[in-house]
């Protein structure tokens, strides 16, 4: 069982976000990245499958210098090799239509059985890339999975669906399946997993090596405006230390909300 | 010449899923800008009584596709039937609403007809005859203006709750049902769907509690809980959790609150250390009363909060806890 899984790296959860001085996107300097919440589920539930079923990871990344760190945290993690689409013509692909199209050309010579994706990103948050690459290599596939079974010829997938329902789908190989946070409970990287990394193939393609240009990567969607939400509601807020602020909220609370 | 603004109505069973109908108004307004008219498309076996219920509504025409392939759900199977019923009436715009089924075949469709697709749109403006929509990144704390620069049609989901779904405007008169020719013969459906099934029997039915104190990630550890259940208990109120809590097994899954666990509508909502993601959002927004203490003042959370609290939740949960006892003359 070959699985393929495609990373990002987005912000730190905990980072505090600013608008970059163009009004465009958020100010990115100063801030620390991770691998995005989604897909380090999916990179656990590959490692899981490999651990039951044999075969190979394969992470693949595009990104800028920084995703090294998250594409290395993964190869300490388990997967056996990397992809990294680096290369300053990948900076235009940043909608789904692009994005998906240079990853499923860097995976269109890969041999494997599935590709796992998160179900969406922590920061464009699109839900569309896994399934632009699917569409791409023709392959089968499902979303919000939340457990994965091999089977003889294909696998069966727990989807998620809406308010506490769920529906298994059984569905040919190859397959992309889109992973939903919780499917799994995450690994950390060992020492002796980050020592082997280090000896572990992390290949480098350019968009050349896939025969494409920046023109071909050009986003159909362009961010105009970044700005935060303007508030829609009142809120009091409560000042004061933490002592004085809990008496005046149970006080809002007894008698202005009558809610205590 | 594309023209036209295209609905994707969304059944199971024959119910029409109630977010179609927001989505509805979002292509109605839509229309009203543009000067489009709003047809709707609806899929099935036999979808007589909910293309019925729909042409009630202000529309050009709600189209029927059917099909034995499309008796259930499956991504094959819609992507086929759409593209040809779109390609047939070549409308200007698509628009669906962000359901885990649209969520499901909604980017093949796109990316198979090599259409650009805005997704999780919460609104949008008609500027110079351009659509501008509005959407969140980072999970709700920005929010972003969107051109789209692509040939027709442009499809856009929007997310739930994004409009009213009783403000969809009837029509004056029913609109037209007219069953789609679609070619199925040959297509060939991949996914093999079994039954919808929960999970559990829910332990626990938080819809009936009258006060919530709701935790997220901002706790940190399960050890932690323990502050956030001792000012549950102090307040007599259930305690209930956003998703990561449950993902982390620190609590059971039918705590959850949102849009993959329970829907709640307390009087009084508190949110700790919650940061006020859509999906969580969804869960608990009708609350009479809520309260967030959150250390970023910019959390989402915060705008649907009636009271909040900037701050440390490991100085103020211990605080509030104190104060409710001493409120109770303990
Ligand atoms: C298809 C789908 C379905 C989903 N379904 C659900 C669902 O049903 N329910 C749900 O909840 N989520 C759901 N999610 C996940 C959702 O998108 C968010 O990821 C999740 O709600 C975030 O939980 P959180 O607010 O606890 O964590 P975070 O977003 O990480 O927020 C933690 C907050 O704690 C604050 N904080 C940290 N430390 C402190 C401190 N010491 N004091 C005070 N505040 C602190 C931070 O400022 C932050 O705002 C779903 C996602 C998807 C894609």
């Amino acid at each position: 069982m070959n699985i393929v899984v495609c990373l990002k790296q987005v912000p730190k959860k905990d980072s505090i976000l600013r608008i970059a001085a163009d009004g465009k996107w958020i100010d990115d300097r100063d801030l620390s990245y991770e691998m995005s919440e989604a897909d380090a589920y999916a990179l656990e539930e590959a490692l899981r499958q490999k651990e039951k079923h044999g075969g190979e990871v394969i992470v693949i990344c595009m990104g800028p210098e920084r995703v090294r760190q998250s594409i290395k945290e993964a190869l300490a993690k388990g997967a056996d090799r990397a992809i990294h689409l680096y290369d300053e013509a990948f900076d235009h692909a940043s909608d789904a239509a692009g994005i998906g199209r240079a990853l499923a050309a860097a995976l269109k010579d890969e041999k494997f059985d599935l590709v796992f994706t998160g179900l969406q990103s922590d920061d464009y948050g699109f839900a569309q890339v896994g399934l632009v690459i699917a569409e791409r290599l023709g392959l089968s596939s499902a979303t919000i999975a939340m457990e994965v079974q091999p089977e003889e010829g294909g696998v069966r997938v727990k989807r998620e669906l809406e308010s506490g329902w769920f529906q298994w789908v059984k569905i040919p190989l190859p397959a992309l399946l889109t992973i939903q946070s919780g499917i799994n409970q995450l690994r950390y990287a060992t020492l002796k997993g980050i020592m082997a990394a280090k000896k572990k193939e992390l290949r480098e393609v350019k968009a050349a090596d896939l025969g494409l240009t920046a023109d071909d990567l050009k986003p159909a969607q362009v961010i105009e405006r970044a700005y935060l939400p303007l508030k829609s509601k009142q809120t009091e807020m409560i000042e004061g230390k933490p002592a004085e602020a809990a008496a005046k909220l149970v006080e809002k609370l007894r008698f202005d909300a009558r809610v205590l | 010449m594309s023209e036209g603004i295209l609905l994707f109505i969304e059944q199971r069973d024959g119910v029409l899923n109630r977010t179609s109908l927001e989505a509805m108004v979002a292509a109605q307004r839509m229309a009203a800008e543009t000067g489009d008219k709003v047809s709707a498309v609806v899929l099935g076996r036999d979808v007589s009584a909910v293309a019925t219920e729909v042409a009630g509504k202000k529309l050009e025409a709600v189209y029927t596709v059917t099909d034995d392939k499309l008796a259930s759900y499956t991504p094959d199977g819609y992507v086929a039937a759409l593209k040809q019923a779109i390609e047939q009436l070549s409308p200007r715009y698509v628009i669906l609403s962000h359901t885990y089924r649209v969520r499901d075949f909604a980017p093949i469709l796109a990316s198979t007809m090599g259409k650009t697709f805005v997704t999780d749109c919460l609104c949008f403006r008609v500027e110079g005859g351009e659509t501008v929509f509005t959407r969140q990144i980072f999970q709700g704390k920005i929010n972003t203006d969107v051109r789209v620069q692509a040939e027709a049609p442009v499809f856009a989901s929007f997310q739930a709750g994004s409009y009213r779904a009783d403000l969809a405007e009837a029509g004056e008169q029913p609109a037209p049902i007219k069953p789609l020719e679609v070619e199925m013969e040959g297509v060939r459906l991949r996914t093999e769907p079994e039954a919808a099934f929960q999970e559990t029997k829910q332990a626990v039915d938080l819809t009936q509690a009258p006060l919530i104190v709701a935790v997220g990630r901002g706790i940190k550890s399960q050890e932690n809980l323990s502050i956030v259940q001792e000012l549950a208990e102090a307040m007599g109120a259930e305690i209930a959790a956003s998703r990561p809590i449950c993902d982390n097994e620190w609590l059971p899954m039918d705590r959850q609150i949102g849009s993959s666990g329970q829907t709640v509508a307390p009087k009084l909502y508190l949110a700790v250390g919650i940061s006020g993601a859509i999906q969580h959002v969804v869960g608990m927004k009708n609350s009479q009363t809520i309260v967030a203490i959150n250390k970023d003042p910019e959390a989402p959370i915060f705008d649907l909060a009636d009271y909040g609290i900037v701050g440390d939740l490991f100085e103020i949960v211990p605080a509030l806890t104190a104060e409710v006892r001493k409120a109770k003359g303990e």
